[in-house]
Parts: C-alpha cells; structure tokens; sequence
C-alpha cells in the first residue's frame, strides 16, 4: 500500500512539474521499487495500436504517418482537435445535411415535427413562414399525411390524441408507383419540350431538365413524378436534388437521417478520429434514445453543443451541460418531476392535475453517469435528488425550447445527498450543488476512468490502470485531456497482450472496413440501415446505460454473419452509396491482405483464402473476393 | 389421464381440434418421459421471453378485488368491469380476485381452456432498482452476484446424447442475451431468411478461416455460427406460413416468436429459446385517458396477440413446449406524478404451454396494505423467480440439478408452485 502510494505521488507531481510532455514517464519509479514490468509492444506495434485505439481504424498511408511524425507525438495531436484542420472533404459531404447546424427551434420551423403539424392542423400553430418552396412542399405533405394517418387510426378506433406520446409512423406514400398518369403530366409546369425531355429523354437528360429548372418549378414536378420515379433520379443524381426528394418523401425522417448520416460520414472522414472516438463514447455514457418522443428533434443539438464541446475538457462542465439539455431532461423525464408539495395547476388538463415526484433523472445521474451502481448510494439518495432537480424543466419542449428552471415545480425543503445537508431555500442551486458533490466524488472518478479504460484499453482492465486515471481525475478537478494522457502514457496501455486484443464493435467494424478500402461514401443511408442488422442501430439504444464499451458483449452468431456478409458486399463495390475502387485489389494475395491488415495475415486465413481463390469461378476477378474475404476474416474483427 | 383440455370453442378467436381423440396426442402423453431423447426429435422445448424495462405487473394481472389498488393508483388504475365502462376498458376478470388487462384480450382463451397460468408477486429477491443490474441478476440466474458470467438458460440444457444440435439453444435478435451465453453453443439468429453468408464462394473460406484461428472466442463462435446456418438453410427455401390462420402481430416480438415456432415445427432440434420485448418503463404516461389506450396497451396488445398467435400456430406441438415470462422487477404500487410509476419489486409472470395446469393465479398474494408493501412502495415477494422457472426445467426439461442451475439458490422441488402436470 504505501508503494502505491509513492508511484501515484510522482506519477502526479510529474504531470504537475513538467506540464505533461509528450514523452513517457520514464520507468523509474517502477524499477526504483521493483514493480512487475508489463511486457510492452514493439515500436512497430506501438504505431498501429495507437491507430486501432485512437480512431475508427487506419486507412491507407495513416501508418506511415504516425510513424513519421511519432506515436506520441501524433496522439498529442490528436489530444489536441482544434489544432488539426478537419477534412475539407468531410465538410463537403457534411454541408447539404443542413439540420446537423441548425438549432433546435429552427429545424422545427423548416421540418416541423409531428406534434408541431397536429397543431398547426388544430390552428394553435401558424403554417412556418418561408419562401422556401421546398420547406412548403414538405410542410404540406406532412400535413396531408398526418390527415391520413390520422383517419386510418380512426377507423381502427385506436385513437392515441395525447400530443405528447410518440410520433405514428408515418405511412407509405400512396400514389400509384413508377408511372406517370395522364393528368399529372398534364398538370405540370412545364412546357411541351420539357414535358417530352421528361417523359422520353434518358436520365441524363431528365436530370439536366431538372437542373434548369427554378426552384418552385423544380419542386412542383417532383411533388407530381411518383415515388419510384423521383427516386430513381434522385439517386442517379447530385446530392442537392437528392435532399430535395428526401425532404418531399419523409419531411419527418430528415433530422434522423443527417444524424445518423453525419455521424458515420464523420466517423470515416473527420481527421480529428480521437474527438470522434470520444464524441462516441461520451454520447453513449450520457445516452438519450432518439425515438423517444420530443428527443427526435433534441438529439441534434445535444450531441453539437452539450457533449462534444466537453470530450477533453472538465467532467463537471459536461455533466451540467448534460443535466441542463432539454434531451436529458426529456429522456429520463426530469422536466415534468414537480415536487410533491407543489400546488396543483389549477388550469392544467384533467390527466396533469395530479403531479408529483420522477425519480428517473436522479437514478441514473448516480447509477450510469457519475458514482456507478456500486458508488455508494441508497434509493433514499435517488429520492432526494429527484427533489433537488425538481423544476429543472423545458419550456414548451415539443416546440423546441430551452432549458430553464420553474420554482413552482420546485421542492423548495431541506434534503440530505450523500450525507451532506442541502439547507432549504436552495432553488436552482440545489440541483447545482447535488452536480458538483457527485463531480468531486472518489466513486465518480474511479466509473468514469474505469468506462474509458474499459473503451481504449482491455474489456476487463487492470486496476492499477483504473486508480492511476481516477487519481488523474481527483487531481485535476475532472480534467478529462489530462486522464486521457495518464492512459496513454501508462505501461498498460502499451501491454504487449493488448496488442489487436479488443473485438470491434459494429460501428468500429463497419467505420473501419470502409477506411481500410479507402471507401468512397456518396451516401451513408445503406450502411445506417446496416447497423441495425448488425446490432448498434445508431442513436437508438432505448436504455439509458448506452451501448457496451465491452467488445466481448457484441460477438454472437447472427452479428458476426452480417460483418461477413457486410465485408465481402463492401470489397465487391456493391454497397449502396459507397463507391470503392476494385482496381487496389490488385498484386499477390498477401499484399492485398497485409494493406488491410497492416499486418500479415494468419496462417489459417492466408491458406482459407488461398483455398477460396482456387475454387472460385474462373471470370471473377480474385482481388475484390480475397479483400472481402480479408475484411470479414478473424484477424479484421479485433482492434 | 387427464381430461382433454382440447375444447372446440367455435367462435373463439383460437380454435382448437376434437375432443381428446387425437392418437397421436394420446401416444405422446403415454410416452412422456423427462428425457429429450426419449421423445425422439420431439424434444421439450423451453421458451423464455424477458419483458425488458420492468413491466408493471400490477397493472398487467390487476387485483381488482384489492380497493387499495384503487385507493394507491387513482388516475391509471385499470376498471373494474362494471356497468357503464366498455369492455375493452376494464379488467377482464381471472377468478374475482385477479383480472387481465383488457389488451390482453386474446390470452383469456387460453386462460379459459387452462394453458395459462400466473405466478403472481414473483420475482427476484435482490433490492437493485437498477434496470441492469436487474435484468443480469434474472438473466444469471444469481441474484446479487455480478461474477457470473452464463446465464440458466443455458445451463438448463441437460448434456447433449450424441451429437447436440447447433440451434438447441437460439435466441432472436441480433444480440446473444446472458441468459444465453454458458459452455453450450447458442446461437442469435436475427432473421432466419438471412442467417447465412450470402456468397457461397466466400462461405467455405470463411468457414476455414474461423476454424482454424487460434483466436478461441472466434473460433468457438465461428463454428457454432457455421453449424446452425447449415441446419437452418432448410428453412430458408419456402416462405413460411403459420398454422391455422394464426396472425402474428407486425413488428420485433411478433416476428421473433413467429420464427421460434417455425424452428421448433422443423425440428431442427431447438431445445430452448429465448425473445425479449422492451418498452416497458413507464415512469410517465403509461396509461392513455382509457385503459385500452396509451403506452402499456400497445405493449400488451403486442404481447398478448403474439403469444396468443404463437399458441395457435404451434397447434399440436403445444404439448411439447412451455412458454414462461419475466421482467427484471416490477414497478411501484403507488402511481407517481406523471400518470406512471417508478422501479419496484415483486411481479407477475406468466406460463403457457401444453403441460401447464393453467386457469389458477399462483402464489402467495401479499396485499397492498402500507405494511404489507416492500420498502413501504412496492409489491412484496412471496416467490423466488428462481422456483418459477426452476419448475419448468426440473419437470418439463428434466433436468434435476436445479442447484447447477441455480447455483447458491437453496430452493428445491419442495417450493415449486406445482404449475406443470407431474
């Protein structure tokens, strides 16, 4: 015990005194006391491990890089984004998915929600002002369909009026598919030469056509093409018209498809892989779950504005700005918590009058995002801060408002947290006060470096590792860039035994297939319908606990068939929207497996292969079959 | 020998064939012995469906001959059935005492025709509220112990005579849940039509590549993954349609239960199953204005006409197989703020099958009396989920080391609720 001690003491004033260099710490300490020396990797291993741990997997000539500039130097870089210019390429590919910069009163506003167009439809909403026809197009359709809807659940008698439930699925679009009838054609805006690019021209020249076509023009013939027809060109042709089809068939699914789009154009293409490895981890730490109600249109905003800012910062900034997010607040439920002396609203409807007490928010700000389960404290604790954060509420959240604090929800008595007294009186300074007890807490530090080493480091991580990061974090106020650096300077980190030891997750899997090929993302919406067969449907994990850091937990029979299936549809160039060039597939088949591998090949991969490249039929070309082979192998899925 | 329970209810929404005069049914019951091998390919069969998010078993077997359920839920209690409410509003009454749910409509045949029995006030007896934890202590089959890492499922299956068949024990969905993980194989299937590589070049040198790694954890899955697709490639030729018009409802659970009933028709030799179904927290809104409305309708109507569906389509071979339920806890007795109601304790679980001596609420029922509640809020437990489920694979899987099961539970036969036939 009092070695441990010695080791932390200088391992802390190290880190103090020389501001942290990009250096290791010299072993010193550990020989000084004869501590077991971790075997570690070779400097060659260094290089590629850092790249397995830091980003979502190498793509071609990033190991060259590392190794040019200096692992340690590189993950320094990486500790530091700003100092990295992202991608120009991922910005392009980012720009036409307008929601992802949009706050969240203005997405509402240009993709009104459900819950908005039901009122718009009972007149308690004005139709959004805009010259935008596109946005008018899609308002008008959501209406139409909602209608429809609406009339079908009638029918049905299963009437669900609560606004504030679920949003219904919106329902296919009911116009007869791929033709276009008589009065259509002739009820379009066009004139005759047009109309007969339109109707007879190849998709070239369809597409010209309705490139030089106005705006409110352009939207009008799409509205009148069928489905079919309008999806065929859109996917033939430039994103601009393609966003525009999108909007007019699901105005609802936008937000949901630049989410889910952005995150994995980012994943592949963002060069600051670290900022998009940690963005990951900490959404999934402070999960919220996107089809849960009014949380569809707050996950954009949450995701830019509360938890990336905050992934090499200070915890406590985090877990307020997590606390205070309409998201949060919705999720787990906290911004309809009043306290149980709160007088009853005397003008609220029959099914509100009654309110009291939610313990959800208080639960698992302990539980899942601060103390873990065994930190310590008793449902009693849940009790009193549930009370603590009562009128920590949204207003109006189904029109996207903000956060902000309602005393008469609030329980204004004394409470006691963790065995400290919250005197009476307190307003919002209680929950502030319940925020920075769990900040400061031993027991927080001890989760939030144990999940992080559990996510770069091993799925059972050794001790040793675990204290010296919480004891980073107890030193440095929640200094998470500092903790990072403790992981990655410390022997564990760099244990020989950890070497391509993790199993990838579905995201890391997918993410790292199409860097290795250089993969070519027109559209990601494929690869977003992919994740759900493969298990991490993204932004959807309906429980708070987020997805497992445990690699071990996402291996089983049905997921590894969907990577092999993924793998080998990927190297042939047939996944939809991802462009890869077969011709890299090209020279002796260990060196296309060492390009993806980074690494030679396993004996029993390398003659699997071998043996599949003899059996197969004479006309395929071998390149693309032995990459795929390559991507969907046992040496692939570890990291 | 027991009276047939095979009663032709003409305009039930499930009817079922003649009177006891099936050959085939007497036989099997003649030759029903514990071991599978015994039964040939017609193994017992084990299905579990975990109901995730802590259902509210209060609201789902609802004791409406109890007024302090009324007096603890004024807004979201369910109705009794008295004049003035529609039907499809309040409780449909079990045995006066206890009712269903009204969207559980379409289990009361089974009720009635004794395939559906109820444990009530079940659960487990560890004080987590946390859904996790909960739901791994009910998975592990060890309740406050976080070292295990299998599950009872799997350790209910007896040892393999000879060649054990790949999909004994199948999960669906695309993750292998810890009830299911242990020394034998298991598999997740997330869709039989596409539980296969698809390029049957790649597939051989796949197939090589995982068995010959020296990585053990892809190995052993590899194998057992390659294993089932073989087997199961017979099913994916022709489309598949349920039996005796049986509709299972659209959606995840519908299709998770319609595809076990499809493999355990193949006999493909599926041993134990297992399906889960979330959506069940309902800290806020869980009831609509009218107790067929809202979020805990939905999900019972999906619930119940799944395994309702499951029950028709599986027809005769309902003798064979034993459905039973759980959640990770139940949820308080007292309604919260916000028309919902928060983590609790004690629950109510649910068996179905052939062998099921059903049309009874089992269990001790503890009452809603402010000193009769867990903790002063929650339903009490009076039985162990560890005796419900130990029963089904003691007497109806025939495996008698419940304590191998159930390792440190010191439960035993003497504590079952007697819900199988002996």
């Amino acid at each position: 015990m009092q070695q441990k001690v010695f080791v932390l003491t200088i391992a802390g004033l190290t880190m103090l005194a020389t501001g942290f260099a990009a250096k290791k710490p010299k072993p010193a300490a550990a020989t000084a006391l004869s501590a077991p020396k971790i075997p570690q990797m070779t400097d060659d291993q260094k290089a590629l491990h850092a790249l397995n741990r830091l980003t979502f997997g190498p793509r071609p000539g990033d190991l060259e890089q590392v190794k040019q500039l200096g692992v340690h130097q590189w993950i320094e870089q990486q500790l530091q984004p700003d100092s990295i210019p992202e991608n120009p390429i991922l910005l392009a590919k980012l720009a036409p998915l307008d929601t992802l910069q949009m706050s969240t009163g203005a997405m509402l506003q240009k993709y009104p929600s459900p819950q908005m167009i039901k009122q718009i439809i009972d007149g308690k909403l004005p139709l959004p002002s805009t010259d935008d026809p596109l946005t008018r197009a899609a308002v008008q359709t959501a209406i139409a369909r909602y209608e429809q809807k609406k009339r079908a659940d009638d029918a049905a008698q299963a009437p669900n009026p609560d606004p504030s439930a679920a949003a219904p699925p919106m329902p296919a679009d009911r116009m007869p598919a791929g033709r276009i009838t008589k009065e259509m054609f002739n009820s379009l805006p066009l004139d005759a030469d047009q109309k007969s690019d339109l109707l007879n021209g190849t998709q070239q020249t369809r597409l010209d056509l309705l490139a030089s076509l106005p705006d409110d023009k352009l939207v009008a013939v799409l509205e009148a093409l069928p489905p079919q027809i309008r999806n065929r060109l859109a996917n033939a042709g430039p994103p601009a018209l393609r966003r525009r089809v999108e909007i007019l068939n699901t105005p609802m699914q936008v937000v949901n498809r630049d989410l889910t789009e952005g995150k994995l154009l980012r994943a592949i293409y963002s060069s600051r892989q670290l900022d998009e490895v940690l963005s990951d981890f900490w959404f999934n730490h402070f999960n919220v779950y996107l089809d849960k109600g009014a949380d569809r249109f707050m996950i954009t905003s949450y995701e830019r504005d509360v938890i990336r800012p905050h992934v090499l910062g200070k915890f406590k900034d985090l877990l307020l700005a997590t606390a205070e997010s309409p998201a949060m607040l919705f999720y787990l439920d906290n911004w309809e918590s009043v306290s149980d002396n709160a007088p009853a609203r005397p003008n609220a409807p029959a099914d509100r009058k009654r309110q009291g007490l939610n313990e959800n928010y208080g639960r698992e700000l302990m539980e899942l995002h601060t103390l873990g389960v065994d930190g310590g404290y008793t449902q009693l604790d849940v009790t009193e801060v549930a009370r603590c954060f009562t009128g920590w509420t949204i207003r109006q959240p189904q029109q996207g408002g903000g956060f902000f604090f309602n005393p008469r929800m609030h329980d204004p008595g004394e409470k006691h947290v963790l065995g400290v007294a919250i005197p009476a009186g307190g307003g919002i300074e209680d929950g502030l006060k319940v925020i920075d007890i769990l900040a400061q807490s031993p027991a927080t530090a001890h989760f939030i470096a144990k999940s992080l080493a559990i996510r770069f480091v091993s799925d059972n991580p050794p001790d040793a590792l675990v204290d010296k990061m919480a004891a980073t974090f107890s030193a440095t106020d929640g200094d998470l860039r500092e903790v990072m650096r403790t992981m990655f300077n410390a022997d564990e980190f760099w244990a020989a035994a950890n070497f391509r030891a993790k199993l990838k997750s579905p995201l890391e899997m997918v993410v790292s297939a199409v860097r290795a090929v250089n993969g070519d993302v027109d559209t990601a919406v494929q690869m977003v319908q992919l994740m759900n067969t493969l298990g991490e449907p993204l932004y959807r994990k309906q429980e708070p606990t987020g997805y497992t850091n445990r690699g071990g937990d996402w291996l089983n029979s049905a997921s590894l068939l969907a990577r092999m299936n993924f793998a080998n549809t990927l190297a042939q160039g047939k996944i939809g929207g991802v462009k890869v060039d077969l011709a890299q597939f090209s020279g002796d088949t260990a060196q296309i497996e060492h390009n993806i591998l980074l690494a030679d090949a396993s004996p029993a991969s390398q003659s699997a292969i071998q043996a599949g490249i003899g059996e197969a039929p004479q006309k395929q070309p071998t390149g693309p079959m032995v990459a795929g082979l390559t991507l969907g192998s046992p040496d692939f899925q570890r990291r | 020998m027991p009276i047939s329970r095979r009663i032709f209810l003409r305009d039930s929404a499930i009817a079922m064939i003649g009177v006891g005069t099936s050959p085939l049914w007497l036989e099997r019951a003649a030759l029903a012995v514990n071991s599978t091998a015994a039964t040939g390919q017609r193994r017992k069969v084990l299905v579990a469906i975990f109901q995730r998010g802590a259902a509210d078993g209060l609201n789902i077997v609802v004791p409406h001959g109890e007024q302090r359920y009324y007096d603890l839920r004024p807004t979201i209690s369910i109705p009794r059935p008295i004049a003035g409410i529609a039907k499809e509003d309040s409780v449909i009454d079990l045995d006066g005492m206890f009712g269903l749910h009204p969207s559980l409509a379409s289990l009361k045949p089974l009720w009635d025709r004794q395939q559906l029995a109820i444990v009530h006030a079940a659960g487990s007896p560890d004080p987590t509220r946390s859904h996790f934890d909960a739901q791994d202590y009910m998975e592990s089959g060890t309740p406050g112990l976080k070292a295990t890492s299998d599950g009872w499922l799997n350790r209910a299956l007896l040892p393999a005579d000879g060649k054990p068949s790949p999909v004994r024990a199948v999960s669906l969905g695309p993750t292998l849940p810890r009830a299911m993980r242990g020394t034998n194989d298991a598999v997740a299937v997330e869709n039989l039509n596409s539980f296969n590589v698809r390029d049957a070049a790649a597939a051989k040198s796949l197939e090589a590549m995982y068995a010959g790694t020296g990585d053990q954890v892809l190995n052993g899955t590899g194998r057992a993954t390659f294993e089932a697709v073989a087997l199961l490639q017979s099913l994916q030729k022709t489309p598949y349609q349920p039996a005796d018009g049986a509709k299972y409802p659209a959606g995840r659970f519908g299709d998770s239960l319609r595809q076990i009933a499809q493999m355990i028709k193949a006999d493909v030799g599926v041993e134990v199953a297992f399906a889960d179904l979330g959506g069940w927290d309902h800290h806020a809104q869980e009831v609509g204005p009218k107790a067929s409305v809202g979020q805990l309708a939905n999900r019972l109507t999906e619930f119940g006409d799944s395994l309702a569906a499951f029950y028709r389509d599986l027809g005769d071979r309902m003798e064979d197989v034993v459905v039973v339920t759980m959640s990770e806890f139940g949820r308080t007795a007292k309604e919260n703020g916000d028309r919902g109601t928060d983590h609790g304790h004690a629950n109510a679980m649910f068996v179905m099958g052939g062998p099921v001596q059903g049309g009874k609420v089992y269990g001790k029922w503890p009452g809603l009396a402010p000193e009769q509640l867990y903790e002063s809020r929650d339903l009490a437990l009076t039985t162990d989920f560890r005796d419900v489920l130990g029963e089904a694979v003691y007497s109806h899987l025939g495996n008698r080391q419940i304590a191998q099961v159930f390792p440190g539970y010191a439960g035993g036969a003497n504590k079952f609720k007697g819900y199988l036939r002996a």
